[in-house]
């Protein structure tokens, strides 16, 4: 095993160029597992430690840039405002310990479903900044990155620099099932985004398909309903039944598997009602700050 | 390969380190330092953890060649690291930086808590937290107590008044099964008693 440690991202980019072959670390936190057990030999590990402008962020007008090595108890504390649905996320990663390393660049590299950033992201919107030194850079859309189990867009010699995730423009909410608080791989995870400024919402289910994904059809249900019975104008009470249809498309585009962290019938049934629970949290977040505005007007 | 980082305030080389070893592996079985724990070598027990530039951390998830040029304290340099702390806060507010004096390895493989029964730690240098571990009797089998004495000062650095969820979040990513916590708990609560009294 070779250990490559270059200074910056150009020299990383040409690293990863030399040996498409080699694995990026960063907070190790995946990586020295596999090692540790024996999973994995690579032959060169890329250790991007060193590049620092990978632990920066940027917010901008409509999307924060964060890059890839971020790690998750800075955005737990710094991003809250920004990007409430993925700093929720963030909190339920691990350990305290786990979160002073890891971060988001990790969890899309891996691309494991059951990653605690991937709901956030989809629900929220985001891209992936890839680089090569070929190529340059792209973004690859959020909903086009992940591509199988453990599997992701990336080309063998691309490596991820930064998230460009778009800042929150209604209230956010995450939500995961597991044994206890801390040091839990989800057995199913959701996210819920509400967009007030398109009229959209957006979801993000984890851990209960091959890849982590969206609740297209509920997302489609609950724009139309929201529409057509004006409540993003009248600031009305979801209505049980609506509610109650979203949760079912939301269970609906699960496709899970039995393991030892849960049943596919169990997930399928988390998922619903984390999609009712996390529908009603944020809206009534959002008619409330929606009444406080227009008492104040 | 090579790897020069500091341990406890002092420079440090360890050599004939493989690529793919831990931070845990470099400090337990090529600096002779044991205090670190070496237990689930997945992030899930924190028996491990150290501070890296400041920072709690699993040292078995870290690669040994990312510490190079990099600051690790260990449990076995937890009272000087309190101490040098101490003399810093009086000076110039918080600072978490080792000082200068440091704490050798040979100090450092050196060290035991003389005594022993209810005369534990008598005469040997602790930090403020481990004598209030002693004094709690938040130690059992002893296996998950360094990482917990590192996670525990490092809380107590940030956070001097810590309210019991407070408590509980930053070890949460320690386990013990000897416990239940409880004692655990007492002792963390004594130790920020102690130190808001000494303010």
């Amino acid at each position: 095993m070779d250990f490559l440690r270059p200074a910056s991202w150009e020299e990383a980019l040409a690293a990863k160029a030399e040996h498409p072959t080699a694995v990026p670390i960063a907070g190790g936190t995946d990586v020295m597992v596999e090692i540790n057990f024996d999973h994995r030999r690579p032959e060169y590990l890329l250790d991007l430690n060193r590049v620092g402008e990978l632990h920066e962020w940027e917010a901008g007008e409509d999307s924060v840039r964060l890059g890839a090595s971020v790690p998750y108890a800075k955005i737990m504390e710094h991003l809250r405002a920004e990007l409430p649905g993925l700093a929720l996320a963030s909190h339920t990663v691990a350990s305290p310990q786990i979160r002073n390393r890891g971060g988001v660049g990790g969890n899309l590299g891996t691309a494991s479903p059951a990653g605690d950033a991937h709901p956030a992201l989809l629900a929220a919107g985001a891209e992936v900044e890839a680089e090569s030194a070929a190529r340059g850079a792209r973004r690859i859309p959020i909903d086009d990155f992940y591509t199988g189990v453990k599997r992701n867009a990336l080309a063998p010699d691309e490596l991820i620099r930064a998230v460009h995730v778009k800042k929150a423009d209604g209230p956010q909410q995450y939500s995961k099932v597991g044994t206890r608080n801390a040091m839990v791989i989800a057995v199913c995870a959701f996210g819920l985004a509400l967009h007030p400024e398109t009229r959209t919402v957006r979801t993000g289910i984890g851990s209960a398909a091959p890849t982590p994904v969206r609740a297209r059809a509920a997302e489609e249900f609950l724009n139309a309903a929201l529409q057509e019975g004006g409540f993003w104008d009248n600031g009305k009470v979801i209505t049980p039944s609506v509610a109650k249809q979203f949760a079912q498309l939301c269970s609906a585009a699960c496709n899970p598997i039995d393991d030892v962290r849960g049943t596919a019938g169990y997930r399928r049934h988390a998922v619903g009602v984390m999609a009712r629970r996390t529908l009603t949290w944020t809206w009534e977040s959002y008619r409330g700050a929606r009444n406080a505005s227009k008492g104040a007007a | 390969m090579r790897v020069n980082f500091t341990v406890n305030g002092r420079p440090q080389e360890a050599d004939d380190v493989w690529e793919g070893e831990s931070l845990l592996y470099v400090l337990r079985e090529r600096l002779g330092l044991p205090g670190s724990k070496n237990a689930c070598e997945q992030g899930e027990c924190g028996s491990c953890t150290v501070r890296l530039d400041g920072v709690p951390v699993c040292s078995c998830l870290v690669a040994a060649g990312q510490v190079e040029g990099r600051e690790v304290v260990t449990v076995e340099g937890l009272a000087d690291f309190a101490r040098q702390r101490a003399r810093s806060e009086g000076t110039r507010g918080s600072s978490g930086g080792p000082g200068a004096s440091g704490t050798s390895l040979d100090e450092a493989r050196a060290w035991q808590a003389r005594g022993a029964g209810p005369h534990t730690g008598e005469g040997a240098e602790l930090s403020p937290v481990q004598q209030a571990f002693i004094d709690a009797g938040a130690v059992q089998c002893g296996f998950c107590t360094p990482g917990l004495l590192v996670a525990a000062d490092e809380m107590l650095e940030r956070n001097p008044s810590p309210s019991d969820a407070d408590i509980r979040e930053a070890l949460s990513g320690n386990l013990c099964r000897c416990t239940g916590y409880e004692k655990i708990m007492d002792a963390v609560r004594l130790a920020a008693a102690r130190q808001s009294e000494e303010v």
